[in-house]
């Protein structure tokens, strides 16, 4: 019987009972639609940020036991002078290369977005190339230009007559090294951000401004940084986000001691000191318990941060 | 407001120096791959170019696997951007088109998300990975590297704007299903902005660090960034081998960047915050 499938079938009956199964399946269309986001962010991102709570009250080796130890991890970290360490370290370079970004990026845009401006795609495309340049590449770059005997950076400051300065090994210059490296990759995006923005503010607000006197600064001031508040604070939020993660460009700025970014540890993150106790000495409690102590970090953080930014307000 | 009209000379200076500090990376790593270590290590350094270029090349292509990381790589990252541009036109059709109970609190948990550092629960993560048994296989890179709660939320915003209520309700009345409203005409309509997104999740994947190099193990699963790091591992060869791995690995999307890098800044720019 393969006529099951022929049209001429459609009794009343069959009828709505296919438009009855039809609706419903179209009710639960809209679920099947956004499951698998749900399905993969819950399994390889909720589920592993909840698990990473639950192992951080262990001492938990991979390949042996477990041993349940309550508070014990925290109680060690905090007493841990490495994590201290890899804390100031982090936010250090996080401030080093969130600040300048962001400032970079506001300049930028504001000259962008000038109407009769001429090679307008050529300026923007560039902007993009370093985003499209990986961090791996870009560590290992800049690694060499920054390098004391043979960088290119300490060639011209000797011009200068400053330096050698031993960045790598030294905490100042390695942090100025890796904020360098972030602020390169992510200034142009940011750039972009901030000027789809400020194309879209009427020309005729900064007109009306300059018939009432007001020069480039005080337009740029008054009318474009208050209307760029909501993309400022979306970039604030993304960058202490991604910037208190950083950690290939520790790993991969010194070659000789990767797990450390020295010998002195001198530009470990927390995210290179979780990975080193986790994947380096297999301690996954103690390294979840790090990986807990980044998240109170981020949310301390943001949460100044959200303080902060709360304060540009349009100025009316 | 004659003069403040006119683009003044430090304006095209200060986007000079930029653009140059935009590029000038790119062209040094060129340089140093094609120099031998006795150039590259001499002062005033070389700043041009040397005849070296192949044999590095040469050098990268039998230390490691690199054909094959270049092919891992196109493999993962092909399939996140293919596989981002239509989950997320799907995910985003359905919170901007469709009405289910749920929806608006559902979306609001995406869009939060967004804000959710997991790149910290590597611990757990390489767990899962490890009771799948995927450790060391591509699919740990890709089955997680597809939800991308910033593509839902952009295509989202593409589709509430371009695709109208009223073909929408005339499809309806003709007896389309969502799907087939979806499939013929929403996803037409946002393939410029859903091919956008997959470069994004292209360029994204392509230069993903932390994630494959705690879970790719042998070198012929290594993707091309985990190879540079093998490559820097082996520097005492030879100076300019990571740099060159460097460059070969860049190369490729480079050439995507030419074709497409004007769409991709048309494609950020529509997508941002907008007044």
């Amino acid at each position: 019987m393969t006529t099951t499938l022929s049209p001429r079938r459609t009794t009343p009956e069959a009828e709505t009972e296919a438009r009855v199964r039809q609706s419903l399946a179209e009710r639960l269309a809209p679920y099947a639609y956004i499951a698998p986001f749900f399905l993969i962010f819950g399994i390889f991102g909720l589920v592993p940020l909840l698990f990473t709570f639950y192992v951080a009250l262990f001492d938990w080796n991979p390949i042996g036991e477990h041993v349940f130890i309550g508070l014990d991890n925290f109680s060690r970290l905090l007493g841990d002078p490495r994590f201290w360490n890899a804390a100031w370290n982090t936010i250090s370079m996080w401030l080093l290369s969130t600040v300048p970004q962001l400032l970079a990026a506001l300049v930028l845009a504001h000259l962008l977005n000038h109407a009769r401006l001429r090679l307008a795609t050529l300026w923007r495309m560039s902007m993009l190339v370093p985003y499209i340049t990986s961090v791996a590449a870009t560590t290992i770059v800049f690694a060499q230009m920054f390098d004391r005997d043979y960088g290119l950076l300490n060639w011209l400051l000797g011009l200068v007559g400053v330096g050698p300065i031993n960045f790598q090994q030294s905490v100042w210059g390695s942090h100025i090294m890796i904020a360098t490296m972030v602020t390169w990759r992510w200034f142009g995006y940011t750039t972009l951000l901030y000027l789809a923005s400020l194309q879209a503010i009427p020309r005729t607000i900064y007109e009306a401004a300059a018939v009432d006197g007001a020069g480039a600064w005080k337009q740029f001031r008054h009318i474009s940084i208050p209307s760029l508040r909501p993309v400022i604070i979306f970039t604030i939020v993304t960058s202490t986000i991604g910037g208190l993660q950083i950690f290939t460009e520790p790993m991969l700025a010194s070659h000789t001691t990767p797990l450390t970014c020295g010998p002195i540890r001198q530009c470990q993150t927390l995210t290179l000191f979780l990975y080193e106790q986790g994947f380096g000495q297999f301690q996954f409690g103690y390294g979840a318990a790090i990986g807990v102590a980044l998240f109170v970090l981020i949310i301390v953080i943001a949460t100044l941060n959200y303080l902060l930014s709360a304060r540009i307000r349009p100025e009316r | 407001m004659k003069k403040a009209d006119r683009v003044r000379w430090w304006t095209y200076l200060i986007l000079a120096l930029a653009t140059l500090a935009c590029v000038f990376p790119l062209y040094w790593m060129f340089v140093v791959a094609t120099t031998d270590t006795a150039t590259a290590t001499q002062l005033p350094p070389e700043i041009v170019p040397g005849g070296n270029f192949f044999h590095l090349a040469g050098l990268v292509f039998s230390t490691v696997p690199f054909v094959r990381s270049i092919i891992n790589s196109l493999v993962v990252a092909g399939t996140i951007g293919v596989g981002q541009a239509v989950l997320c036109s799907l995910a985003g059709f359905a919170f901007a088109k469709l009405r289910f109970p749920g929806r608006n609190v559902l979306f609001l948990v995406v869009v939060l998300t967004m804000t959710v550092p997991t790149q910290l629960a590597v611990i757990p993560q390489y767990m899962i990975i490890s009771q799948l048994g995927w450790v060391d296989t591509l699919q740990a890179l890709i089955v997680p590297g597809l939800a991308s709660a910033f593509g839902i939320f952009w295509m989202r915003q593409h589709l509430a704007t371009t695709l109208s209520d009223e073909i929408l309700q005339a499809a309806r009345i003709d007896g389309a299903t969502s799907w087939q409203i979806f499939w013929r005409i929403a996803f037409p309509l946002v393939r410029p902005a859903a091919f956008v997104l997959g470069l994004l999740g292209f360029v994204f994947a392509w230069n993903d660090f932390l994630w494959p190099f705690i879970v790719l193990k042998s070198p012929e699963m290594y993707t091309a960034q985990i190879a540079i790091k093998a490559l820097q591992n082996s520097r005492s060869i030879d100076l300019g081998l990571a740099m060159s791995g460097s460059f070969l690995a860049t190369l490729p999307l480079l050439v995507l960047f030419v074709f497409v890098g004007r769409r991709m800044v048309v494609g950020i720019m529509d997508g941002a915050f907008k007044g």
